[in-house]
């Protein structure tokens, strides 16, 4: 069973391969067959392959599996190696199987689009890619699929290129990530020259015997590899690109800016894990990191006009959790959380993309509003989704993940009540912004017509990933309510356990518990009073000078666009244009106007009388002959 | 005797294509197409030759080599040999060779014969730069490939030709006649320490000179090699000559004379100098840096695509120099990587430009935009260069810039890390190609053909060519190991430099 | 019979040197430039039969039938130009031929 795991990738890099090479001979309607169905396949394998994992583990608890050699040069060897762990099987099933749904989902979204065989054959790259990061067993292979899955986003970004703002868009997000790819790259040389290899778990081993805790060199390296985290997980301070990254079509939001691809920096601090520990100092500035970021971006939601563009902060937020926990230590806990956002995020920006269809490619949620009745359907997976993004208790999966990470924030050893506090408040603030969206687009009165309703193929995923978001969280119950560490459990043999302390917090979780459920059920009702009941409220506040100073710098996402601009991007663009051409050219250009000149000097001489030649002619000789005579 | 028929048959192919291309040009085009054609047959057949490999990687001499004396007076002999570097250099040029005769096939429509003569005759000297083990003969077609050159680019190039030929010829031209120089007082120094005046390599070796001498004489190779690579500073005559030259041209020159370059540092430059090499990486490695980061911003800044192309070439090519430079097995590895990639991935690009070019008559990136609406095919082919050129990995580029990051970061870790910035600033004017050119609406309403039959053909055999070497590059490695382990111990038993020169000469035959 | 001092027939060659001199510098006409020329050739044989007179050798004489020969080569083909030249100017002026001029 194993040994079919290379189909993993292979799959979808096949059905890349049909689509892009024979897509506009195929008839149509074979397009979405071979892209949907290409990841159905993979996930399929995918399923069965961890149907034995559970069954009879590998040896181990890992397997790998060498492709061929790809470099193989002295002093430096680079298998095409995959690895198969527990993390990284959860990788696989989350990227195959959400990402077959939103395939399937895909199939009807763009139906009309010119270039729909295009499409899949980006999303199906798309998809190996991702496979590769997470299955690749060293850090160059991981890099390939890193890098390819952000071209992959580039090209769906800008998917819908006639428009330049998409194309402006796409290429902030390659640039940005690419600045965070850049830092990882030189991580690479700076582990590879210390340690000797890339492989990732002979790198890790090999790590914790040289380094000491603490040590320069483990610091440094474990800031290079979160340079290329935080760029590709959206998090501070390369989170810009990705509120601009929902230029592309929704499902491309789904898959790769809430699903999978941005969660790839929370996998790489999870895998290499051993460096980050050997650094606690870098460790801690993972946790600050995520605090930082899952406040600021959840303050910036709730000014957003944008459905789409709300969604993208929470992302960048709940990311921000993840990051957290990474940073206390509790991996698997970070990990659980990217597992439940996959399914409840994958499933807000596909609603919520049946919600734009629906009104004809609207996404402001101003111009929205009473879509309960019209859009059943989607209405309520919406809903579900949303209590599981503010991690309403018991009922939603966000609550047991998001639970998980504020525990461990609070009682790791790596934790503080500071980082458990700036999660706290940011399960406030969540309350705040989700319900806002979801009264602002299902409740008060119509205001666009809806013109389309979704047909089965967008519903089915729809449902499938509400019913998973509802009882996803069960695989992890908190000990508080009902003992079951399915999930850490089973992470144990990948990712080590959080380090908590056993005695002494028993009552402390349950009353933490209460205490973040009291400030989400409160986040709640201040959505649904300032947004729904008394609506003159929210627009009280935002008439202050103050309030109207505060919403626009949260629409800016707190200006760190218009910071760039002024210290990146302007002053790069003026020095390109004033050395347009070239300084160096004066120089050459300088000694050929300086023979001309000489040229032009001497040619004076050169009157063309021959008279004038003789004379000169004469008394060169002349001189000639003092010299001779008087020296 | 095959390498001689190596060198001999595009030079002969020339002659055949000037004399009939004036009745009949496509007899002329095909003459040459079927000239590379056997010659890359002929080298690969080479390089299928297992028993040879494998004698050569054991510690054989060269792969294959002719020695006969030429003027037997002066020391000067006919010494050609092929080892896994030169080999490699070789198939490069035979295979852009094709592409470059198909890349013209319609473009160039006056004085056909004469056009494919000197486009031969380019090729022809270049291979003689990479086989040539005697440095007179090195000379000799270092300087061979010049004219023909020149003449591609003021005869068939556009508006600016003469400026730019005239750039191009001095520059080449002033930094050969220093190599000249340095040849000279290498072969005059080696003749009065040992008594046998030789230009031949394999006696130059290890000749020991003091380090004031060694240092200028490195410099004069050195100078030659930066103008060609090229180095900044020195690398203004490139964008220019890029520019104005003909599609072929073109290609040519970015696939192969900067090659030449990057060949001779490594051939020539640190075996024959090792000491004066070393002394002089911190200035080579931050000359190559300076290149990567300035050729990549100024890039972005053109106007004219052309020039964008070169002047990205200014960039990949410092990462070549870097590499070189760094002097470790995988650096070399990548350097040599980078050297095949980049011909064939910027070549491309000049493909593309001279097919836009082609169609609307103009290389200004204002007066694009939206091709993709109308050419969807060679949008998808331009992205795929793009990348190639960003580095993108699963692309031979990746490798090539990973290896060499990697080796030199061995080397010099602070120099290494503002190298990789290149990396930001490659995607910067790699995707603005994309963007500018294919994406967005359509500006010019002139009309755009999409790529037919041919050209596919042409980017398919380049596309899959960089795709392979990402992904199966063992192969390049395996052919090009040998060769560069043997530099790396001539450059280490130079340093020790009690060697006595003859000691590694050894005779034979092809 | 007493000789004439060399130094005497020196300066007479001298003098005749920067007579034909001078003169080839400040006429304009052809003609009179060719025989300046002339005199400053004769100046030069004067001095060479002068010098071989000295040393009593016969080398001076032997240079002098060489610039006689020159001379006569010289006037031919100075003849012969001055004679396009007339053709294609239509004056003797050799200032009124600049083409040279940079």
């Amino acid at each position: 069973m194993y040994e079919l795991l290379w189909l993993v990738p292979a799959l979808p890099c096949a059905g890349f391969l049909i689509l892009a090479l024979f897509g506009d001979r195929l008839p149509r309607r074979a397009a979405p067959f071979i892209g949907a169905g290409s990841v159905g396949f993979s996930a399929l394998v995918s399923f069965l392959i961890a149907y034995r994992f559970f069954t009879a583990p590998p040896e181990g608890e890992h397997f790998s599996q060498v492709l061929w050699t790809w470099m193989n040069v002295e002093g430096f060897t680079c298998q095409f190696s995959l690895y198969l762990d527990a993390l990284s099987l959860v990788m696989c099933l989350v990227v195959t199987g959400v990402g077959f749904l939103i395939h399937v989902y895909s199939a009807e979204y763009m139906i009309d689009d010119e270039s729909y065989a295009k499409f899949f054959a980006y999303m199906n790259l798309f998809v190996a890619a991702m496979l590769m990061l997470v299955l690749g067993e060293n850090m160059v292979l991981l890099y390939l699929g890193w890098e390819g899955v952000g071209l992959c986003s580039f090209l769906l970004i800008g998917f819908w290129y006639k428009n330049p703002a998409n194309g402006r868009a796409a290429m902030k997000a390659f640039l940005t990530t690419r600045i965070g790819d850049t830092f990882m790259a030189i991580g690479l040389f700076l582990l590879f020259v210390q340690l000797g290899t890339l492989d990732i778990q002979e790198m890790m081993q090999r790590a914790s015997q040289q380094w000491a805790v603490g040590s320069g060199v483990a610091v440094a390296a474990a800031l290079l590899i979160l340079g290329g985290a935080v760029g590709k997980s959206g998090q501070l301070p390369l989170q810009v690109w990705l509120p601009d990254a929902m230029a592309g079509p929704t499902p491309v939001s789904a898959l790769i800016h809430a699903a999978t691809m941005v969660t790839a920096g929370v996998y790489l601090i999870a895998r290499t894990h051993v460096i980050f520990e050997l650094a606690p100092s870098a460790q801690f500035l993972v946790a600050v990191v995520g605090a930082a970021t899952l406040l600021l971006a959840g303050f910036a939601a709730l000014a957003q006009r944008d459905i789409k563009r709300v969604l993208a902060y929470s992302t960048i937020s709940q990311i921000g959790y993840m990051f957290l926990a990474m940073g206390v230590g509790a991996y698997a806990a970070g990990i659980f959380h990217l597992v439940t956002h996959a399914f409840f995020k994958a499933l807000l920006f596909m609603a919520s993309g049946a919600v734009i269809v629906a009104l004809h490619h609207e996404q402001d949620m101003f111009k929205m509003g009473g879509l309960r009745k019209k859009l059943p359907v989607v209405f309520w997976t919406f809903l579900i989704g949303s209590m599981s993004l503010a991690s309403l208790p018991i009922i939603s999966s966000g609550f047991y993940s998001k639970d998980l990470i504020l525990w461990s924030a609070f009682a790791s050893e790596k934790g503080s009540k500071a980082l458990w506090f700036a999660g706290f408040a940011g399960a406030f603030v969540t309350g705040i912004y989700t319900f806002r969206m979801v009264i602002m687009t299902f409740f008060g009165e119509e205001k666009t017509h809806v013109h389309v309703k979704p047909g089965w193929v967008m519903c089915l995923p729809l449902v499938i990933l509400a019913i998973c978001s509802t009882f996803g969280g069960l695989m992890e119950i908190p000990s508080s309510i009902y003992h079951f560490p399915l999930f850490t459990h089973f992470m144990e043999s990948a990712l080590p356990a959080a380090p908590i302390p056993h005695e002494g917090l028993e009552h402390a979780e349950l009353m933490l518990q209460v205490i973040a459920v009291i400030a989400v059920l409160c986040g709640l009702s201040i959505a649904v009073v300032a947004f729904g009941v008394k609506p003159q409220i929210a627009r009280a506040v935002v008439a202050t000078p103050f309030g109207a100073k505060m919403r626009d710098l949260l629409f800016a996402g707190w200006g760190f666009d218009w910071l760039y601009d002024k210290i990146l991007i302007q002053p790069f663009l003026r020095t390109a244009r004033f050395n347009k051409d070239d300084f160096v050219d004066l120089i050459w250009n300088g000694i050929a106007a300086l023979s001309r000149g000489v040229h032009s000097l001497l040619s004076e001489t050169e009157t063309g009388h021959v008279r004038w030649y003789a004379a000169t002619l004469s008394v060169g000789a002349l001189l000639a002959l003092a010299i001779v005579v008087l020296l | 005797m095959m390498l001689i028929c190596i060198v001999l048959i595009p030079l002969l192919a020339g002659v055949i294509a000037w004399a009939i291309g004036r009745q009949n040009p496509g007899a002329a085009r095909w003459v040459c197409l079927l000239a590379c054609a056997i010659d890359l047959v002929i080298l690969l057949t080479l390089w299928n030759n297992q028993a040879a490999m494998a004698a050569f990687a054991a510690g054989g001499p060269w792969l294959m080599q002719v020695n006969v004396p030429w003027v037997p007076a002066l020391g000067i002999s006919f010494h050609l040999a092929l080892d896994g570097l030169s080999l490699l250099m070789l198939i490069l040029s035979a295979f852009l060779g094709i592409v470059s005769v198909g890349c013209s096939w319609t473009e160039i429509k006056e004085r056909v014969g004469f056009f494919h003569f000197n486009l031969m005759w380019v090729l022809a000297g270049i291979m003689g730069v990479f086989l040539a083990m005697d440095l007179f003969l090195f000379y000799c077609f270092w300087e061979l490939m010049l004219v023909p050159m020149y003449f591609l680019i003021v005869i068939w190039g556009h508006e600016n030709r003469i400026y730019a030929a005239v750039k191009f010829f001095i520059f080449t031209q002033f930094s050969g006649l220093l190599m000249l120089l340095a040849i000279l007082a290498l072969y005059f120094l080696h003749g009065h320490a040992t008594g046998t005046y030789t230009f031949d390599y394999d006696l130059l070796l290890g000749t020991k000179l003091g380090s004031g001498a060694a240092k200028w004489i490195m410099l004069g190779f050195f100078a030659a090699f930066a103008v060609k690579l090229p180095a900044f500073p020195v690398h203004n005559w490139l964008p220019d000559a890029h520019t104005e030259a003909p599609t072929a041209g073109s290609v040519i020159l970015a696939g192969l004379l900067l090659k030449t370059g990057a060949y001779g540092l490594m051939r020539f430059v640190v075996p024959l100098f090792p000491q004066a090499a070393i002394d002089f990486t911190p200035v080579a490695m931050t000359l190559a840096v300076i290149g990567i980061i300035y050729g990549a911003v100024l890039s972005f800044a053109q106007t004219d695509l052309k020039r964008l192309v070169a002047y990205s070439s200014v960039s990949h090519m410092g990462f070549v120099l870097l590499g070189v430079f760094a002097w470790n097995r995988i650096a070399l590895q990548g350097a040599v990587m980078q050297m095949i990639c980049h011909g064939l991935g910027t070549g491309a690009l000049f493909m593309m430009v001279g097919a836009i070019q082609e169609r609307i008559h103009t290389r200004n990136i204002e007066k694009m935009g939206g091709f993709w609406e109308v050419a969807p095919r060679m949008g998808a082919i331009a992205m795929f260069f793009a990348m190639a050129s960003l580095g993108l990995p699963g692309i031979g580029n990746f490798i090539a810039e990973f290896l060499v990051l990697l080796g030199s970061y061995q080397a010099n870790a602070t120099m290494t890390s503002i190298a990789s910035l290149g990396l930001v600033l490659g995607s910067i004017y790699s995707l603005w190609i994309v963007q500018r050119v294919f994406h967005g609406a359509r500006e010019n309403q002139a009309k755009l053909p999409d790529f037919a039959r041919r050209e596919i053909a042409l980017f398919a055999s380049l596309i899959i060519a960089l795709v392979g070497l990402g992904f199966f590059p063992q192969p390049i490695f395996k052919t090009a190991d040998p060769a560069l382990s043997k530099l790396q111990q001539l450059a280490v038993a130079g340093q020790g430099a009690v060697q006595v020169s003859e000691a590694k000469h050894s005779g034979g035959n092809s | 019979m007493a000789s004439v001092p060399m130094e005497h027939a020196l300066v007479l060659a001298a003098v005749l040197f920067a007579l034909g001199l001078a003169g080839l510098l400040v006429r304009r006409n052809i003609i009179f430039m060719l025989m300046c020329l002339e005199i400053m050739f004769n100046a030069a044989g004067l001095a060479f039969v002068a010098a071989g007179a000295r040393w009593a050798q016969a080398d001076g004489q032997v240079m002098f039938m060489m610039i006689l020969t020159v001379a006569a080569a010289e006037v031919a083909v100075g003849l012969a130009l001055l004679l396009g030249f007339y053709h294609h100017f239509k004056t003797l002026d050799a200032d009124a031929a600049e083409g040279m001029r940079g």
